[in-house]
């Protein structure tokens, strides 16, 4: 069931919220095990604000997400619920303070059922690297959700949530929604308040919804985006309502193809997948246009670096004094050095070391400012494509969901499966990946629509025109 | 890469084995990295926000801020008032 579909049938009385979540409920106590979707669950507090939710409704309180029952991503602070980001150092964090997104969601009354797995600190594209166990893609249990958002995409998938909201810092959001064949949304930098997200690389990160379709994408994008004095980067726009471009015609809409996005390690089947879509935004109306992004092949380099430095800044943090893990040692600094080593996870450990490194005295401007300078041509890339096209379409993934284990020895085989959604987050634009098809193995392919910077309106319409003229997002997995 | 200097520079206590997989790993990453060398980028003003952000500034007002207990309620040792750490001053 939709946002849209639920608020449709609370408002009408068909269901009841407290109906809604006990079946929610008893959906997640039969999958979970299999799944894994979520890190905690929060039972006692869901079934407490479903009762809210009626008592709100019977009194024409009702607000956009009455009764609507949401996940939530581990790094997203929770007042008085704990946000571990899947690491042993924030095992038994309880943040003292709300986020803002979650803030803005509970004024709309939205209800909590859990938090949800992740890559420890959001650093991965498998969910592999959580110290709280695995989250299985619901299409193939053998197979990853994809990550770092691998929990909200799985418990969307599988019906374990009505909607969840993500984090995209280089494909987080995008990258499981494709292998888990859900809807993924990751907004312009600065059009979602970071406040309250826990900060892997602040310049890239953003906070996005994962839906079972395009109008619920729409819908929580309304809630959650706007300017926040608590986010001094968060952008001073005019609010949107991003439901409006819903239903619009496409006809004469020009539509970049990018050639570097159709290269050699592109799986066959993602790659028909995504040319049929191509084809069928045609015959909406679309104008396809060749055009030409030269700096993709720089993006994986460029991000591993700024990315990782700004997480060795970042992650600094964590020293075992104001909250977190703390292990004992001889002095101040063996503490720190104890503490680190056992709270953080290999992967976690393997960036902050390249970060240091990168910022290190003698190679940062080798590496840092080499990297910036070349998020520069990357950004350009965008700004030029874009003033002849009105959106840019390309495959989420270059391939489907790979296996659990695969590639998880091998760091930067995992860091190329980001290849297609990197630059996306070192341009600062909206991209958004919707269900396009399936493999002969039945793995869901996603299709990459970018658009302008603020410019979440158009994408939201191309992607609502392609989801209206297929059937992709009403496939189910098998479960 | 010297692995250790940077791991103490990253306040991370690494195993032998931690060292030797990490070093081969973080390094094989850097080999790729070297890539961006294959780019001329004098002239490129380098990005560090994709929006030229500037200061922000607002009153220096006092505002409610979190009660003590609050702020210490996730401290891993506490005394009183205050959080516990190692002796730092001889």
């Amino acid at each position: 069931m939709s946002i849209d579909e639920a608020r449709s049938a609370i408002v009408r009385g068909e269901i009841r919220p407290l109906e809604l979540v006990i079946a929610l409920f008893e959906r997640i106590d039969a999958l979970e095990e299999r799944v894994g979707a979520y890190v905690s669950l929060t039972r006692e507090n869901a079934l407490s604000r479903a009762r809210q939710a009626e008592d709100d409704l019977k009194q024409n309180a009702g607000k956009a997400l009455t009764g609507i029952p949401l996940a939530i991503k581990d790094n997203i602070c929770t007042e008085g619920i704990k946000t571990t980001c899947s690491s042993k150092i924030l095992e038994n964090f309880i943040p003292p303070y709300e986020s803002s997104v979650t803030q803005r969601l509970k004024s709309e009354g939205y209800i909590l059922i859990g938090k949800t797995n992740l890559d420890e600190f959001a650093m991965g594209s498998s969910t592999e690297n959580s110290a709280f166990g695995l989250t299985k893609n619901p299409w193939d249990f053998e197979r990853v959700p994809g990550g770092s958002s691998g929990g909200s995409a799985a418990a969307v998938a599988s019906d374990e949530c009505i909607a969840a909201l993500g984090s995209d810092t280089g494909g987080s959001i995008r990258q499981p929604a494709a292998f888990c064949g859900v809807v993924g949304l990751k907004p312009t930098y600065g059009r979602v308040s970071r406040y309250g997200l826990v900060a892997f690389a602040s310049s890239l990160d953003q906070i996005g919804p994962i839906t079972k379709n395009v109008r619920d994408s729409a819908i929580l994008m309304n809630i959650i985006s706007g300017h926040d004095p608590y986010d001094s980067t968060s952008a001073d726009m005019p609010a949107s309502d991003f439901t409006s471009g819903l239903g619009q015609e496409i006809k004469g809409l020009k539509i970049g193809i990018p050639k570097e996005y159709f290269i050699e390690g592109l799986d066959k089947e993602v790659e028909n997948s995504v040319k049929e879509a191509i084809k069928k935004l045609e015959s909406l109306g679309g104008i396809p246009v060749e055009i030409s992004l030269p700096h993709t092949e720089y993006a994986v380099a460029a991000y591993y670096i700024l990315a990782t430095s700004e997480a060795s800044s970042n992650l600094a943090r964590y020293d075992g004094v104001k909250y977190g893990l703390r292990s004992d040692g001889e002095d101040l600094i063996d503490m720190y050095m104890r503490t680190r080593d056992e709270g953080f996870g290999a992967e976690v450990k393997r960036r902050i070391i390249l970060g240091t490194y990168a910022l290190s005295s003698g190679y940062y401007d080798a590496y840092y400012k080499k990297a910036q300078q070349v998020r520069t041509l990357i950004k350009e890339d965008f700004e030029k494509a874009f003033e002849n096209v009105d959106v840019i379409v390309t495959p989420t993934t270059p391939t489907p969901a790979f296996k659990i284990g695969e590639k998880i020895e091998d760091p930067l085989q995992m860091y190329l499966t980001d290849i297609f959604t990197l630059s996306v987050n070192l341009a600062g634009v909206p991209g958004i990946s919707i269900p396009c098809g399936f493999t002969s193995r039945n793995l869901p392919v996603g299709l990459q629509i970018i658009g302008k910077h603020f410019d979440e309106e158009s994408i939201l319409k191309v992607a609502y025109a392609y989801e209206q003229a297929t059937d992709w997002h009403k496939k189910k997995p098998n479960i | 890469m010297e692995i250790e200097h940077v791991a103490l520079l990253a306040r991370l206590k690494l195993s032998e084995k931690e060292k030797n997989l990490f070093s081969g790993q973080v390094g094989g990453v850097i080999d790729y990295i070297d890539k961006l060398n294959e780019l001329d980028t004098k002239e490129i003003e380098p990005t560090a926000h994709v929006f030229p952000v500037k200061n922000v500034f607002r009153k220096d007002k006092s505002r409610p801020s979190l009660p003590r207990e609050k702020a210490l309620q996730n401290a891993p040792r506490k005394d009183g008032k205050y959080y516990r750490v190692p002796k730092i001053i001889e």
